[in-house]
């Protein structure tokens, strides 16, 4: 029982130091889980965080979940995963409380049309860094990216659609070239 | 519609979201939008805040989110089943893959299928992107009730985009923290009244 306390608590912590998710977790993940309490190799969370990108869903409660496992199994993964996920869900059910109650004031409307042309600035450099990170050759910009860009623009059509069709079609693609590479060597 | 029905269709919308929202906090935008205009829980504009807010707030930006629309729509109860259904696909996820770990990692199948979900989960959030832009910063409705081009720009606004785009991408402002931006473009707003509030 104890054990679990404190894989809770370390990951409370995890989740209330982390702005923003994903690559912002990991100095705390290396203070705190590799250095403090040995509980995983550096190189373990390397391979976690690697593979909890891969997944669906969130990769910081991914990866908490990864090392909840390795560190006490099935229920361990769900007690990291949920704590991490805890400070978030109070802080910004306080905050979203507070909002909602103040929405009508001039103040507040003024200061989030400021704060609508910031995010769009954050939104449209977060696009360029992924753009940066995902776009491997012309072929994934062809066939996939601006298909997908042009149907979401244009058309009603859910995500989930374009997201299954995108598998799909990364693993159509991944095996007709790899099976023409097969045949040249 | 009854609450508990309400509080049931939020849980299998953001389960929904946990499941196909691939590639961090980002991802799960496009599908908020697709689930306001769908719904009518929320406009577009309020994504933005809630963006914006949960970009200035520790916790993973997914779950953030997630937290605040499900707030919006449902109260506490909803907030805690939004976030629930958005990270228990990831959990589960993970805990049944943790067993066989280097052979999902290497899959010829799993590599192809990341090698098309890369591009097009860019192409969805560069689609939210196109929108949250034409809310933020132009006034087409103003426009065709005035028929006055300069109605069409919300310049105060721009302006201060532009600015926020040299300086997010300038080398020695450019590792400032975003919660810094988003506090000063609150006080520009406030100052310059950019709401017309």
């Amino acid at each position: 029982m104890k054990e679990y306390l404190s894989l809770f608590w370390a990951f409370v912590k995890v989740g209330g130091l982390t702005f923003g998710g994903g690559y912002a977790m990991l100095p705390i993940l290396q203070r705190d889980i590799v250095e403090k309490h040995h509980w995983v190799t550096e190189e373990e969370v390397m391979d976690y965080y690697a593979m909890a990108q891969c997944l669906p869903g969130i990769i910081m409660i991914n990866t908490s979940a990864f090392i909840g496992q390795h560190r006490k199994g099935t229920l361990g993964g769900f007690v990291a995963g949920f704590a991490s996920a805890l400070p978030s869900l109070v802080i910004i059910t306080i905050i979203a409380a507070f909002l909602t109650a103040f929405a009508e004031y001039p103040v507040v409307q003024n200061a989030f049309a400021g704060i609508r042309a910031c995010v769009v600035v954050l939104i449209v450099n977060a696009i360029i860094k992924l753009w940066k990170s995902a776009m491997v050759d012309w072929k994934s910009i062809v066939i996939i990216f601006l298909p997908i860009f042009l149907l979401s623009v244009f058309t009603e059509i859910s995500p989930i659609i374009l997201v299954v069709a995108s598998a799909v079609a990364g693993i159509v693609i991944t095996l007709i070239s790899n099976k023409r590479g097969g045949e040249g060597a | 519609m009854s609450y508990a029905l309400l509080l049931l269709q939020l849980f299998w919308e953001f389960l929904k979201i946990g499941i196909f929202a691939v590639g961090g906090g980002m991802a799960t935008l496009p599908f908020l939008y697709d689930l306001g205009e769908k719904t009518a829980w929320f406009t577009s504009a309020q994504v933005l805040d809630m963006l914006a807010v949960s970009e200035s707030t520790p916790g993973p930006i997914g779950i953030n989110m997630a937290t605040y629309v499900g707030y919006t729509v449902g109260g506490i109860p909803g907030a805690i089943l939004a976030t629930l259904g958005t990270i228990l696909p990831g959990i589960i996820l993970v805990i049944l893959l943790a067993k066989m770990l280097q052979r999902f990692h290497d899959n010829k199948y799993v590599l192809g299928a990341f090698y098309g979900l890369r591009p097009a989960s860019t192409a969805l959030i560069a689609a939210a992107g196109i929108s949250v832009l034409g809310e933020s910063l132009f006034n087409p409705s103003l426009y065709e009730q005035t028929g006055n081009i300069a109605d069409f720009f919300c310049v105060g606004p721009i302006i201060l985009a532009a600015v926020l785009a040299f300086l997010t991408n300038f080398k020695p402002t450019k590792k400032l923290h975003p919660v810094i931006y988003i506090a000063a473009s609150a006080v520009v707003g406030i100052v310059f009244k950019l709401g017309n509030a």
